[in-house]
């Protein structure tokens, strides 16, 4: 067939028609629009029944009640509880993000053993019975009090049961990690009675004279302060705010009292003394009972105005005037505690309560409680084996943690270590010396939940389950002025082969046999909470927590000056250089041991973090040939860093502030690897008649990198 | 189905003298939202934050500095003389934001969305987003994901819904038991977690609500300038760019001077004759 012109345009229209009426083409279309809006990849969360379930947080010591949220019994959301008597519905960024630590990639998902320089996995038999069988040996070699403890602290049933096992073992060398709890229980052991602790009740108080505290950064139970704070303008109550930089806390400050970092203390006692030489002390205590006269010499003799503003910085005239503004409010309270109130030395927080005590603040109503423990558990009698009773009679080897530490480098001591609730290897000053010092220790057993820096350097992990996954008491302390149980309750069931360290305490108890068994008779962790909190279960259980106590305690607590007449010397920011280096609190960053979520560490400013970089706050014009953004090398006697510049008009010239929480180093990329960890460039400076590390601040100079 | 009922305008005031900057609103958004992180989010600007927090200084030096956490969710604006013409909703070309008339929220559909981000650039509060990438969440993580936001994909743009799906489920249970939604059930996920409690919402239109009572929202267009609808009655209460005839339901408080003339650019001279100029209504009785 030959194709003309006329075929040509026939065919061409036929084809075109048959394309035109096929419905390949819609279909082709069709196809492809709903292939670009598929994503396969996404995930597609599955829906079901809402319900709510309560518990507590345990994050950190601030002991907020928390409505989890879950789709088919599946934990989707974490808020604050409406109406709990802690933080009545209010909730912190760290409490939000609890569900991402319960998937943290550095969880630990099983037992592990080391083996040279990695981890196995091992079972949970298998673990119990390896550490079982090393304590055994301990003990058969009539050494037990060379176990060692170190702990985050906290006053609820897993703090006692530890004490208990390491009773019934008989070790007494048991050590907290510094806290704002363990200095405010031992600022009321050197002034007032041991076991007591310090609250501070600033829902009440009309002038809050806070000595660095950062009140709405992190201070204390960090919800219940920034709420004490909100009602302030409706109480009509005065917050002042001594300080060495514009902290969010003396922003939010009716006054800011600028001091030179580190001599909080001298200005406590500068009040002290002007409240004195005024006779304006309070008639109606019994202050001063032990030591008075002395102390009331040495103030009159080495803190006058006019010496305390050489240290510190502010002006005679301000001086008399604060203390006459503190003593002339109607329900004024001094708060001790730098920051997170973590670090600082014993004499800056008990020249701060003798201010409390002398101003007759203390028990009273929007003052000081000097307060018993919450007392809501009766554990039975521990049993004591001659060996245990052997143990139990030795001395400690050391008054903290940081002498502990110091002492192990030296020469040694301990055969075995437990580490629980606590990350030493980061959260100490100069965390070199403390893995070098723990390297010291035989056998280390962890009971982490997450791979962090010094779980890294266990030898055996008893992985802990997290706070949604477990049942746990959990006691307000924190500086709070009252004393409330909650109940933390497991959310969902473990997501790893995890286990409560209650329960890993026991097993561990019962594989050792002998006495140590009959301490630890419970079938588990959780029969053993319903038999030591009896006096409380139904209440506890039923309604999720119970007050214990929110009045002010009766009558009014001896004061013993013995401490500061003592004159315990200040501690000098060691090396040289022409800054001062300070860690800085930061509320959207965790610190300590605790570490900050992903979704936390996103809120975090670029005037914070940078990249990799920590960004250090400095004074303009204190700056030298840096500039703001500047890469450079902050150089201090312990190390050398590289930071990021980031100019601040609120900080005091000569100050360089570096933020808290960064610079971890362990597989959690969303967290870990970024910037520096501040403790790395401070060392300790140890106080003593405390044993604290007193260090704030250190020595740094700073070069263009 | 609406009815014919008077309308929600739900909105919110922020009373920046009480933020404390702690952040917990944005976590808190975050986790309602399913919003992603990555690895290094310190670039702000492609760190998805559907509320962020800005850091707003007075510009003094010590001591006399001051500063200010300002909250910034998206702003729901009702657009010039709050007809509902949004910047964003008039540029976009796929119709995935829309003006809800019933609620005054700004919609954001993700599978509507093609991510020419028109939208991005019509915005004057940068309070919308877009996905350079495809969300990842750490191996069981996913677990945690809520199913009353669907996570959204590389290409599309996201921003604050004032968390509709709240409304949803609130309206939805007022409809079954025949009633209107009460103040407390459709609260916004930052607004419960702020431990400062400087978050109000309600609904404007609602002289019961808190919001309107401390907002006070004037009915009238501003004799001044007759493209801003609702300005605030109450001296101490200011909107973001107020004057650019935006009118966002998102409005900000704070007795200090220095915060207020922060939301506004203003040339030599113009504050003082603005900064006395509010509830201009107040001719109108």
């Amino acid at each position: 067939m030959k194709i003309d012109r006329r075929s040509f345009l026939g065919l061409g229209l036929g084809a075109a028609a048959g394309i035109a009426l096929s419905p390949v083409g819609v279909k082709l279309t069709d196809d492809s629009s709903i292939w670009t809006q598929n994503w396969p990849w996404t995930p597609v969360p599955e829906d079901g029944k809402i319900t709510y379930d309560r518990s507590v947080c345990s994050l950190c010591p601030g002991a907020c009640g928390i409505s989890v949220r879950k789709i088919n019994g599946r934990p989707v959301k974490i808020e604050g509880l409406v109406d709990h008597p802690i933080n009545n519905g209010g909730v912190c960024p760290h409490g939000i993000s609890g569900l991402q630590y319960l998937y943290d990639p550095a969880r630990i998902k099983t037992p592990l053993k080391r083996n040279g320089n990695k981890f196995e996995k091992i079972s949970w038999d298998e673990a119990i019975s390896l550490v079982a069988q090393k304590l055994g040996e301990i003990r058969k070699n009539g050494a037990p009090e060379s176990l060692g403890l170190i702990t985050g602290g906290g006053s609820g049933s897993m703090a006692h049961l530890f004490d208990r096992f390491m009773g019934a073992f008989g070790s007494p060398n048991t050590y907290t990690m510094p806290s704002l709890e363990s200095n405010l229980a031992l600022t009321a052991a050197a002034l007032h009675s041991a076991d007591q602790s310090l609250g501070f009740d600033l829902d009440h108080s009309d002038f809050i004279l806070s000595f660095g505290a950062g009140i709405i950064e992190g201070w204390g139970s960090p919800v219940a302060c920034i709420q004490a704070n909100a009602s302030r303008r409706e109480r009509k109550a005065k917050l002042v705010q001594v300080d060495y930089r514009l902290s969010n806390t003396a922003n939010a400050a009716d006054k800011i009292i600028a001091v030179n970092p580190g001599t909080e203390a001298d200005l406590a006692l500068g009040l002290c003394a002007v409240l004195l030489a005024k006779k304006q002390i309070s008639t109606n205590t019994r202050y001063g009972d032990v030591n008075k006269f002395p102390f009331a010499a040495m103030l009159g003799k080495e803190y006058t105005p006019e010496k305390v503003a050489a240290i510190t910085g502010v002006k005679a005239a301000d001086i008399e005037a604060l203390a006459m503004a503190f003593i002339e409010a109607k329900a004024p309270v001094a708060v001790p505690g730098k920051g997170r109130g973590d670090t600082g030395s014993l004499r800056e927080f008990t020249a701060v309560q003798a201010l409390n005590a002398l101003a007759g603040r203390l028990n009273k109503k929007g003052g000081v409680f000097v307060m018993w423990p919450a007392g809501y558990l009766s554990f039975p009698e521990n049993v004591m084996d001659a060996v245990a009773e052997q143990g139990a009679g030795k001395a400690k080897l050391a008054g903290s943690v940081n002498e502990l530490a110091d002492k192990l480098e030296k020469d040694g001591g301990l055969s075995a270590l437990f580490i629980y609730n606590a990350n030493p290897c980061y959260a100490l000053n100069a965390p070199e010396k403390i893995k070098a010092a723990m390297d010291k220790v035989g056998f280390k057993v962890s009971f982490s939940s997450f791979m962090d820096e010094t779980a890294l350097r266990s030898d055996v992990i008893l992985p802990a389950s997290i706070f949604l996954e477990r049942l746990e008491d959990v006691v307000s302390g924190a500086g709070l002025a009252k004393t409330v149980v909650g109940l933390c309750r497991p959310m969902v069931k473990p997501v790893f082969d995890t286990k409560h360290p209650g329960d890993a305490l026991i097993l561990l108890a019962q594989a050792m046999g002998a006495g140590m068994a009959q301490s630890f008779a419970w079938e588990s962790y959780a029969a053993c909470l319903e038999d030591v909190t009896e006096k409380i279960w139904d209440n506890l259980s039923g309604d999720g927590y119970v007050v214990i106590d929110d009045k002010p305690p009766v009558g009014t607590p001896a004061t013993d000056f013995t401490f500061l007449v003592s004159a315990p010397k200040a501690a000098l920011s060691n090396g040289e250089g022409e800054y001062t280096l300070v860690p800085v609190d930061k509320m959207r960053l965790a610190s300590g041991s605790m570490t900050s979520s992903p979704f936390a560490v996103k809120t975090v400013p670029d005037t914070v973090l940078s990249g990799k970089y920590s960004v250090v706050e400095i004074n303009p014009a204190t700056a030298g040939v840096l500039k703001d953004g500047d890469i450079a090398f902050l150089k201090t006697a312990m190390g050398t860093a590289k930071v990021k510049i980031g100019f601040n008009e609120g900080i005091l010239p000569g100050v360089i502030g570096m933020p808290r929480g960064l610079g971890h180093a362990f597989n959690n990329p969303y967290v870990a690897g970024k910037g520096v960890n501040v403790n790395d460039l401070i060392g300790p400076v140890i106080e003593p008649g405390s044993g604290l590390d007193a260090a704030f601040g250190i020595k740094a100079s700073l070069s263009k990198a | 189905m609406i009815e014919n009922k008077k309308a929600h305008k739900f909105g919110m005031v922020i009373d920046l003298d009480k933020c404390t900057g702690c952040g917990a609103c944005m976590v808190s958004c975050m986790s309602e939202n399913n919003v992603p992180f990555k690895e290094d989010e310190s670039n702000k600007k492609d760190s998805i934050t559907w509320m962020r927090v800005y850091k707003l200084t007075n510009g003094k030096s010590f001591p006399e500095t001051e500063i200010a956490y300002l909250p910034r969710p998206c702003q729901h604006c009702g657009g010039i003389g709050d007809h509902g013409h949004s910047p964003c909703v008039s540029v976009c070309p796929a119709t995935a934001t829309d003006y809800g008339y019933d609620t005054g929220i700004v919609s954001q559909i993700y599978t509507r969305c093609f991510g020419c981000r028109y939208c991005m650039g019509a915005c004057p509060y940068h309070a919308r987003y877009f996905n350079w990438w495809d969300p990842k969440w750490p191996e069981g993580m996913e677990n945690y994901l809520s199913p009353n936001v669907s996570p959204r994909m590389r290409g599309v743009v996201e921003k604050c819904s004032f968390c509709y799906h709240r409304y949803q489920l609130a309206r939805e249970r007022a409809m079954v038991e025949g009633r209107e939604i009460e103040e407390m059930e459709y609260q916004t996920a930052c607004t419960t977690a702020c431990p400062a409690g400087a978050i109000v919402f309600g609904d404007l239109n609602n002289p019961a609500h808190k919001v309107h009572q401390i907002v006070k929202p004037d009915p009238h267009p501003d004799p001044m300038n007759h493209k801003v609808v609702g300005k605030s009655r109450n001296p101490n209460v200011f909107r973001l760019l107020e004057r650019l005839g935006t009118n966002p339901k998102v409005y900000y408080m704070s007795e200090r001077e220095w915060v207020r003339k922060a939301g506004d650019n203003y040339l030599k001279g113009e504050w003082e004759n603005v900064k006395t100029h509010h509830g201009a209504s107040s001719s109108h009785g």
